[in-house]
């Protein structure tokens, strides 16, 4: 197995609310290693962009908090950096993308400008150097006249161009980790494969490891190495893309493959929704938090929380059906071919 | 370090007997954690909680409480004078003292509040109706209509306000009623353009257009959509409407322009202790100072709560 | 970009021609003869004499074209209150002070008003922002004249440091642009404020952080310039607020500048006056909005487009 370059052990982060504290992410681990892509997948409000957010320590605090656990990256908790020291991280060893090209520009300055600010910030570097490597990577993006770009301010792109910029600023200090937190949920389809396309380009050139956060189980199937399924703040099954999709141990993770439409598949069959809504986290239930909307549920989900159980060397998965006890209890295994 | 709040379950500790198909309460499937809440009962409920804004509010319902008894309480008429009585401070029988012509300060200072307050809530009033009718067709029309009626705001806009209004005054002559017209004349230009704005930006709207599309009627939609959400924008605006028309008359009486001379009102009283700032007689300017101020801070801060608890985008 | 300008120009051109003819025909819809006003007991061929001097002996039309080219020339015409010394010569004369205490104010109010409303966003929620704005919800609700009386009363009477009468030395201004600005600087702090805290939760400073910048450096560059596009578009109405107020400020302080010529000439009915400084205020708030147009086309790249696509 290759080197790990990130190990997030029992991350929780909560937030303090009116009322309470919302325990947005209760208790997650996982690891990256050297230069593979894992996918991060739920549906909104299950905590991944929380635990994206928590790695580079971009949660506001107050209201939010790293109530415990570890993020280790290259040998240093992140999670126990002071300010100024996760200044040095950001933006040279782990770049981040954000969900809407949109919005994630500054609208008064030019693109240049933005894109050789982390570089200017981080290294020792002149801005005419600055500027070469801004060109450079605009090339490696996709654009054809970089030179020309630079001068350009972001209302001037369209939304796919302006994601290439966001992605061309995340990598400028050439980090050994991206945090693509729903890179192409505010884009076309046809630019979304584009974009998806790129980042394995880019990997392929430059060897830096993704996590891509993202809703999307199609986008995941092609581009990642591994993939964490989060419901409610917990990562409810993991392994590798195979063992996800072909092998779906979770009920959780066999109604959100069920839920994706497939252009190959058996289109007589009807998707099927998962019923119901996450529960509050103000309050998470005593058991396993998908017990209400899971079709298998049992007395024992609704009382004790599920144990995790290692199926293979990568796959495992949280869930009571896994216990010998429960056996018969699962219906025909939803499996897509 | 574990996880805070629940523990991971060993196997063998849990009971063989729940192993059984769970039996779901289906309601609670899909329900709704929060009550639903009208919009303006919520913006209630969010206004009460802004101290500031109940303060506000609170001292607006005194001024108006005194400004109506305040006068009747003391045996003086505002323009009784008693030379005898100049510039006396406060005491038992003035309350507030007396100016240089031996008239009760307590009883012009509430004569004042019902000048202030007056011109105040009219030119609120009568700028509401005017900007309503005029942004409202304007926006509602739409195209030329709209067009020609905004270039009219565009340079009406362009011209200052006080000026104006000064000009008109010095035409006018001064009076009560001349103050209220010429503030009206163009103070009405702000409401217009914001009732435009927003009646304009609903008719476009998404909802409004899914409404129609689900069979709505314009009664409806007006009463349904453009109504509640024009009217938080409009009355914000109305309530800083107040202080505005407030200082306007105090600064037009302050140069000569404002209430005819026996009439008092907070601008002419500031005016007249001018002339007597040095001689120590205090009272002349505090009260008149004193009050203009702190109706204008009580009408600012309700206005501000006001808009804080009438903005959609601060729900929660 | 040049068309955009030109375009502005030709709306402030309009506009300051729709003011001069609104205030020469409000004038002269005054009833009665401004000449009738202090000047009885004069002889007839005196008073046939003084309507010729002030052009009144010309039918309306005639008086309102000479006017406009009176204007154009920048001849505001004689004075009625000193009948030996022309609107000119006082406008002239009371320019310098007029224009040092505005200046004082508005840039006094600008950086005041940007640092206050910077330092309590900054703080959101701290004592700093309460305190903040506390103070500038009672800068807008005294009104100025109240202010600067206060002031007289009470700083200008105890401490000789600062004078309050007359004009001179850099120490005059300090009060009386102290009363103007504080309504202005208010409005700015405020304002400043609630844009800074709107801008600090755009995806953009987000994004700024997870650069590496520092907290100092995304205030500076991304959050700051952003959050000072709004005040740009009030520095308009901010003049305005600054220019009328100095009428009652010069006149309390007693600043001999043209807003104490404009406030007597209103209690004499000096009509030439009258109409000179309300031209020549209009015109000064015109053209203040004008710069304010070009100012925000040239710090926002957003216009530029959006009127090339005009």
């Amino acid at each position: 197995m290759t080197e790990k370059l990130l190990e997030v052990k029992n991350l929780a982060v909560s937030f303090s609310a009116q009322g309470g504290e919302v325990q947005a992410v209760r208790g997650v681990s996982f690891h990256v290693s050297k230069g593979e892509t894992i996918a991060v997948v739920g549906e909104s409000g299950c905590g991944k962009s929380v635990t994206a957010q928590s790695i580079m320590r971009l949660i506001p605090e107050p209201p939010g908090k790293i109530k415990g656990g570890s993020i280790h990256f290259n040998g240093r908790d992140l999670a126990a950096l002071s300010e100024k020291e996760m200044q040095k991280i950001r933006g040279k060893e782990i770049g981040m993308i954000f969900q809407d090209p949109m919005t994630s520009l500054n609208p008064t300055l030019t693109v240049g400008d933005q894109i050789t600010e982390g570089l200017l910030t981080h290294q020792d570097i002149s801005k005419a150097d600055a500027e070469k490597e801004a060109v450079d990577l605009l090339r490696l993006v996709g654009f054809a006249d970089p030179e020309a770009r630079l001068k350009l301010y972001p209302h001037q792109f369209s939304g796919g161009m302006r994601q290439r910029i966001v992605i061309a600023m995340a990598l400028v200090c050439k980090p050994s980790l991206i945090i693509a937190d729903e890179p192409t949920t505010a884009l076309d389809v046809t630019i979304q494969a584009q974009i998806m396309e790129l980042f394995k380009e880019i990997q392929e050139k430059t060897g830096v490891a993704i996590i891509l956060i993202t809703h999307d189980l199609g986008v995941v199937a092609q581009a990642a190495d591994r993939i964490n399924v989060m419901y409610a703040g917990e990562i409810i099954e993991s392994g590798t893309v195979k063992e996800i999709f072909y092998d779906t141990q979770h009920p959780y993770t066999q109604g959100l493959l069920a839920s994706v439409p497939r252009l190959d598949g058996d289109r007589s069959k009807p998707l099927i929704p998962i019923y119901g809504s996450p529960p509050d986290l103000y309050s998470p239930p005593a058991g396993c938090a998908f017990a209400q909307r899971c079709e298998y549920a049992m007395e024992v989900c609704s009382k004790y929380a599920p144990p995790v159980t290692y199926l293979s060397g990568q796959h495992q998965t949280m869930c009571w059906l896994q216990d010998e006890r429960a056996a018969g209890m699962r219906g025909p295994k939803v499996t897509i071919k | 370090m574990g996880i805070p709040t629940k523990q991971k379950t060993e196997h063998s500790s849990v009971p063989d007997d729940l192993f059984v198909p769970l039996n779901k309460d289906s309601a609670q499937l899909e329900n709704i954690v929060r009550p639903s809440v009208g919009f303006w009962k919520d913006a209630w409920q969010r206004l009460l909680k802004n101290k500031l804004a109940v303060a506000g509010l609170i001292t607006i319902i005194f001024l108006t409480i005194m400004a109506i008894v305040g006068p009747m309480l003391t045996p003086y008429s505002y323009s009784e004078q008693t030379l005898s009585n100049q510039n006396q401070p406060p005491s038992a029988e003035h309350w507030f003292g007396t100016d240089n012509l031996g008239r009760d300060m307590f009883t012009r200072t509430w004569y004042g509040a019902r000048i202030s307050l007056f011109i105040g809530l009219a030119a609120a009033l009568i700028e509401f109706i005017i900007g309503v009718i005029y942004g409202g067709i304007s926006g509602y029309k739409g195209g030329r209509t709209d067009n020609v009626m905004m270039r009219i705001v565009d340079i009406l806009y362009g011209l200052p306000y006080l000026l104006v209004v000064i000009l008109l005054m010095v035409v006018m002559g001064p009076g009560l009623f001349t103050i209220i017209i010429a503030l009206t004349l163009t103070g009405w230009i702000g409401m217009a353009r914001i009732v435009r704005g927003q009646v304009l930006q609903l008719k476009n709207n998404e909802y409004v257009l899914a409404s129609k599309v689900l069979g709505a009627n314009t009664s409806r939609i007006i009463r349904k959509h453009l109504l509640p959400n024009t009217m938080g924008p409009v009355i914000v605006s109305m309530t800083l409407t107040v202080p505005g028309a407030i200082f306007a008359e105090a600064f037009l009486s302050f140069l000569g322009l404002g209430v005819s001379a026996p009439v008092a009102s907070w601008g002419s009283m500031a005016n007249d202790a001018l002339g007597v700032l040095n001689t120590g007689h205090w009272w002349r300017l505090f009260f008149p100072a004193f009050f203009i101020s702190l109706t204008m801070l009580a009408f600012n801060v309700f206005g501000d709560g006001l808009r804080d608890a009438l903005d959609p985008k601060l729900r929660r | 970009m040049l068309k955009y300008i030109l375009k502005r120009f030709a709306w402030m051109i309009l506009t300051i021609w729709v003011i001069i003819t609104l205030t020469f025909f409000l004038m002269h819809s005054i009833p009665g003869d401004p000449l009738d006003v202090g000047d009885s007991g004069g002889s007839a061929a005196a008073s046939e004499n003084l309507r010729a001097y002030y052009n009144l002996d010309q039918p309306l039309p005639v008086q309102y074209f000479s006017y406009i080219k009176n204007i154009v020339t920048l001849d505001f015409g004689p004075s009625m209150t000193s009948r030996s010394s022309t609107v000119n010569d006082m406008i002239s004369s009371g320019f310098p002070a007029s224009l040092q205490l505005g200046i004082a104010s508005l840039v006094f109010s600008v950086i005041s008003g940007v640092a206050l409303g910077v330092l309590a966003a900054l703080r959101h929620n701290k004592m700093i922002d309460y305190i903040t704005m506390i103070v500038a919800v009672i800068g807008i609700s005294i009104p100025n004249f109240i202010q600067s009386m206060l002031f007289i009363n009470y700083i200008g009477a105890n401490f000789d440091f600062f004078p309050v009468a007359r004009w001179g030395t850099w120490r005059h201004v300090i009060l009386p642009a102290l009363a103007l600005s504080s309504g202005p600087m208010a409005i700015i702090a405020r304002l400043t404020r609630s844009n800074m805290l709107e801008v600090l939760t755009q995806d953009y400073i987000r994004t700024a952080k997870a650069k590496g910048l520092s907290a100092r450096k995304i205030v500076v560059k991304h959050a700051l310039r952003n959050a000072l596009l709004p005040v740009v578009t009030i520095m308009g109405a901010l003049t305005a607020s600054v220019l009328t107020g100095s009428f009652v400020i010069e006149r309390i302080f007693a600043i001999p500048g043209i807003g104490q010529y404009f406030v007597n000439s209103i209690s004499n009915r000096d009509y030439p006056m009258i109409m000179a400084t309300t031209v020549i205020y209009s015109s000064i708030l015109v053209f203040m909005m004008f710069l304010v147009d070009i100012i925000y086309g040239i710090i926002d790249p957003r216009i530029k487009l959006h009127t090339k696509e005009d």
